[in-house]
């Protein structure tokens, strides 16, 4: 049977969180944690294979106890295991610490479950907005990586064969690649499904495992955390609000109005940056 | 049920073995991006932006070019700016391919050592520098909009963080080279000088039958796709079309002004449009010269993905509509007449029948 990994994080829906405008700093409290967004995309596409070809699909999450929530919402759509790989050494992770625990934590689910036929990555993750981390995994456990996947074309578990559609810039890749692999999947790959009745029963009284430090006796302490992070946040600051002088275009007769427009967009330098004549 | 694992290699380690001399790292280097033999104007950008470090570094100018039949990129990144150009030519690398391609960049860095490298952070920008990041190991800092470089030659990159909301200024002080990847649109290209002269250092390949086992089997350029990212002018429309049909009104807009079409959340949400036209949060951020807001709102998810746009119009029939607050050119009332009016407008004026130019206005490109 396959085995696929998903790494999935919670995050706070940072849509909700605010800059305090007197402190100029951020407002979290009373921000909702969700799974992030493409995580849940990577999920569904997991789900997708176990539909179609059978498979174990277990939901990995490097973070605080309170992810246990966001691994139960992933077990209620369908995963069969969730993994909390929680400590507070972890703690200030950047991306490179963080892919170092995450691919310590696949190679453990391997032990326990079997070989890794495709790791599962969101594109990125709201928060951190790096898309570094699922790149890092392939990178530590030596498999090749298929990035911003906006649709998986096919799989062919016995020739071991999958065939994705990458999104670039300025078209779409066809890739063919061995298993085992590792995918970070784009909002475009598929439908995150509702959780059904028998999902959400099983859910509710899931338990999800959580490893600790301890549950890796070969962990480097130096790569992990603070610690294991080379990069270092030396400041932060909100930017200046856009100061924008809004010249409101009047009048009642649109063609007059679009002239207007035009003419005062004729007059800054768009028609040199765009080439207009 | 747990079937024995093969034992792999040990991980990619973090701390630099015993002591290492760092002071050995000068220069900085641009990873140039190309597919077929076009360069990313990203490249450039980044070659004019990194030709001010080197300078303030005192330090060498690197560029590495990597593909199949790419010498003239070579010769090109010394027009844009480059005193050293590493060249790597091979048919294998005809596409981009991760392992193959982080294996050339991985002998680059590691035989000719530069302090600070810098990708495009296009989606193959990323792809790569997160693979030579931890092979390396080093510290990686995505999508930056400013950079700098302090007295101690730290790098300082400050990128877009939570939401864009705030700025944060990413230093990596333990590990060399400091890496980056960088925000297309952002940094200015320097004008091609065909004086300006260099020394273009060819580099072997040297891949592994493993490192070519995906395979690229073909590339299918947009059509009828969306290009949000590269795109000058976008028209974008939300809830306030009130059906897919409204977009239409935006399309022919938006192929008068040579742009695209985007759209809100709301509207992608809602099934009028597909999702690869999303601009904002969960979408694609984008900043083009021109960004047409129609019948969008201004709901903050929108707003972090399109407010670094040059020039903003918006058209709303809600005066108070947040949207305006960071338009340069708003206009309230009913989209369904300005808009066709602009396209008309537009179309006249390309046809040299518009009304007569304004003075003030530059004529000419």
């Amino acid at each position: 049977m396959l085995h696929l990994v998903v790494c999935m994080k919670q995050v706070p829906d940072s849509r909700e969180i605010r800059i305090d405008p007197k402190t100029n700093t951020l407002v979290r409290q009373g921000v909702p944690a969700i799974v992030n967004y493409f995580d849940l995309h990577a999920l569904e596409e997991a789900l997708r294979v176990k539909d179609e070809h059978g498979a174990r699909v277990t939901v990995i999450s490097m973070g605080p106890p309170s992810a246990e929530k966001a691994l139960r919402q992933c077990v209620s759509m369908g995963a069969d295991e969730g993994i909390l790989v929680s400590d507070r050494a972890f703690a200030g992770a950047d991306t490179l610490a963080t892919s170092y625990v995450l691919a310590m934590a696949i190679q453990k689910a391997e032990d326990e479950w079997g070989p890794v036929d495709i790791v599962f990555c969101g594109k990125q993750t709201l928060d951190g907005d790096t898309g570094q981390v699922g790149p890092g995994v392939a990178c530590r456990l030596d498999i090749d990586q298929l990035t911003y996947v906006e649709k998986v074309e096919s799989l062919d578990p016995v020739k071991r064969e999958i065939i994705v559609h990458r999104h670039l810039e300025d078209g779409v890749e066809r890739v063919k690649a061995r298993l085992p692999v590792l995918i970070t999947a784009l909002a475009e790959l598929n439908r995150p499904r509702r959780a059904g009745l028998p999902g959400v029963l099983r859910a509710a009284r899931y338990q999800p495992i959580v490893w600790t430090t301890n549950d890796f006796p070969n962990m480097d302490r130096s790569k992990i955390g603070l610690r294991g992070s080379p990069t270092i946040v030396s400041k932060t600051w909100v930017p200046e609000p856009k100061q924008v002088n809004t010249e409101f275009i009047e009048g009642d007769d649109p063609a007059v109005t679009a002239q207007e427009l035009l003419g005062r967009l004729y007059a800054t330098d768009l028609p040199q940056k765009l080439g207009w004549a | 049920m747990a079937e024995k694992v093969p034992k792999r290699k040990p991980m990619v380690g973090l701390q630099p073995e015993g002591d290492v001399d760092w002071s050995s790292y000068r220069g900085v280097l641009v990873v140039v991006e190309q597919r077929s033999g076009q360069a990313k104007s990203v490249s450039w950008q980044l070659l004019g932006e990194a030709r001010r470090l080197a300078n303030r570094l005192d330090a060498p100018l690197m560029a590495l070019v990597m593909g199949s039949r790419v010498s003239h990129l070579a010769q090109e990144a010394i027009h844009r700016g480059a005193d050293r150009v590493f060249l790597c030519d091979s048919p294998e690398l005809e596409h981009y391919r991760t392992r193959p391609y982080s294996r050339v960049c991985l002998h680059v860095i590691r035989t000719y050592k530069p302090e600070i490298v810098l990708m495009g952070a296009t989606y193959t920008g990323r792809d790569l520098a997160g693979a030579i990041a931890t092979h390396l190991p080093t510290g990686l800092t995505a999508d930056s909009t400013m950079l700098d470089v302090d007295e101690n030659r730290l790098l300082l990159a400050s990128r877009p963080a939570f939401s864009e909301k705030m700025l944060a200024t990413i230093l990596c002080k333990q590990f060399k080279p400091q890496m980056a990847t960088a925000r297309a649109g952002v940094f200015e290209a320097l004008p091609r000088d065909e004086s300006r002269t260099g020394e273009i250092i060819p580099v072997p390949p040297q891949l592994k039958p493993e490192d070519i086992a995906t395979e690229v089997l073909e590339f299918l350029e947009t059509t009828g796709r969306v290009n949000l990212e590269d795109a000058n002018v976008i028209v974008a429309g939300g809830r306030g079309l009130g059906g897919p049909a409204g977009f239409r009104l935006l399309r022919e807009l938006a192929d008068e002004l040579g742009g695209v079409v985007g759209a809100s959340r709301a509207a992608v949400d809602l099934g009028w449009i597909g999702h690869d036209h999303q601009v904002g949060q969960t979408g694609t951020t984008v900043r083009p010269k021109l960004y047409f807001a129609i019948g969008i709102s201004g709901a903050v998810q929108h707003v972090v993905g399109m407010q670094n746009s040059s020039y903003i119009v918006a058209i709303n029939k809600d005066p108070q509509a947040p949207i305006f607050k960071i338009a340069n050119y708003g206009i309230v009332g009913d989209l369904f007449h300005i808009v066709p009016a602009i396209t008309e407008a537009v179309r006249r004026r390309k046809a040299g029948a518009g009304e007569p130019r304004p003075t003030s206005a530059p004529q000419t490109v």
